[in-house]
């Protein structure tokens, strides 16, 4: 039984790890960290709910429901339980430190940089860690903010002053 | 869902829809800047900002939709323009850009005091939420920050016109923390931590330390907050109205 329930547990996590960041397709949404876990759980009239657990990475974020459809679709093909719900969750603030490791590097070599680690206690010294990013191309650090702001809610442009590059960094939040 | 119950739960829905309709409503007026905004990272950058609180308001929507079994969509588009409950600030056209930069500045501390607030309120779904928008609205915090600095030391007409936004603004951003009839149950209950008179002096604090800063006169009155600070409407408002509500009205009931 362990064993059973241990490799359904491995096959949702692997069916989740190939769904794609619908705004960045380089990284995989496990390794985005917006699945905080799921569970299952029995239904009144037999069989059983698989409920995964969605943290968003901005709250307006406007990928929340082709994630949200695409973690349904997956998952019900997958077949390992009766019903799938997708739950969006602020039980936890989702941070820009949830990205792994496997995921920092999926972004860089796809030209974002990563975003800076910033710990958990986050807050108004964002003056400190906004200038800093590493150019996903040439790895200068002699860089510069050019907008906070980008072309989604999760992105900030900066400029390489070494190889004169325009690049994109994943905010840090 | 559980929750606070009879008067305490009418007064946090009063909350609720108070702080989404001045998100809901900024969002729609400064969305108007995409694509004529002064310079294209303006552009993006407005566009996004105007997106987290389209954002914020729908989430906040969605927990007084379940707060009093409601429907978001129809709380958000469903009400005649009477029904709105943001602040007068957010009454007024978006104007040019030293107006919207005067009223982001004014409303993004304000909101800053309220959400900073809030993070110790005893109502748990709600200390979720604002602990995540927090981190979202410390960059509209530094943005605009920077943007008042740079008009204010800019041209004499940059400063003179931001100058003039500030003054005119200055009694309808007070509203931000006009009285909630319910404010008593809701600091009885610890749901608001602290009264929104005591808030109103922390954001007074703020916003005057930053404009004698940036070498802007402080407007002289620190005139309370009107009881109807919140319900007042205009024709300005009167008209945004018809066009966020001009899809919905389009085909009543529809869905896609």
């Amino acid at each position: 039984m362990v064993a059973h329930a241990l490799s359904r547990d491995a096959a949702v996590w692997a069916a989740l790890a190939q769904i794609a960041d619908p705004e960045i397709p380089a990284i995989s949404l496990v390794d985005l960290g917006v699945i905080r876990g799921f569970t299952f759980t029995s239904l009144p009239d037999g069989g059983e709910r698989l409920s995964v657990e969605l943290l968003p990475t901005f709250v307006g974020c406007p990928a929340i429901d082709v994630m949200r459809q695409q973690i349904g679709e997956r998952l019900t093909d997958l077949a390992v339980a009766d019903e799938v719900t997708v739950d969006l969750s602020f039980a936890q603030p989702w941070t820009s430190d949830r990205i792994s490791p496997a995921g920092r590097e999926a972004l860089r070599s796809s030209g974002f940089a990563p975003p800076m680690l910033i710990g958990p206690t986050f807050s108004g010294d964002l003056l400190t860690v906004l200038p800093i990013a590493t150019c996903p191309y040439c790895a200068s650090r002699n860089t510069t903010l050019e907008n906070p702001f980008g072309p989604t809610l999760c992105r900030a442009i900066y400029h390489c002053a070494d190889c004169r590059q325009p690049f994109e960094a994943f905010k840090a939040v | 869902m559980s929750g606070p119950e009879g008067p305490t739960r009418d007064a946090l829905a009063e909350l609720l829809l108070a702080m989404a309709d001045d998100e809901f409503v900024l969002g729609f007026w400064d969305s108007e800047w995409t694509g004529i905004a002064p310079i294209l990272e303006e552009d993006v950058a407005m566009s996004s900002v105007s997106q987290d609180e389209i954002g914020h308001a729908k989430a906040l929507y969605e927990l007084l939709a379940e707060l009093t079994d409601d429907d978001a969509d129809r709380i958000a588009f469903g009400r005649p323009q009477e029904g709105y409950r943001h602040a007068a600030l957010m009454n007024h056209a978006r104007t040019d850009w030293a107006f919207t930069i005067a009223r982001r500045f004014l409303y993004e501390h304000a909101d800053a005091v309220r959400l900073e607030s809030l993070a110790a309120s005893s109502y748990q779904p709600l200390v979720n939420l604002v602990v995540k928008m927090r981190r979202e609205e410390t960059y509209h915090l530094l943005h605009f920050d920077l943007w008042l600095r740079r008009l204010a030391e800019g041209s004499d007409e940059s400063h003179a016109r931001l100058a003039a936004a500030i003054e005119q603004l200055w009694p309808d951003a007070q509203a931000v923390f006009a009285p909630l009839a319910g404010e008593a149950a809701l600091l009885t209950a610890g749901v608001l931590p602290e009264s929104l008179e005591t808030l109103r002096a922390r954001w007074l604090e703020r916003v005057g330390s930053r404009l004698e800063a940036a070498g802007l006169p402080v407007p002289v009155a620190a005139v309370s907050p009107s009881a109807d600070g919140r319900t007042r409407r205009t024709a300005d408002f009167a008209w945004l109205h018809g066009e966020f509500t001009m899809v919905v009205r389009s085909e009543v009931g529809a869905t896609w």
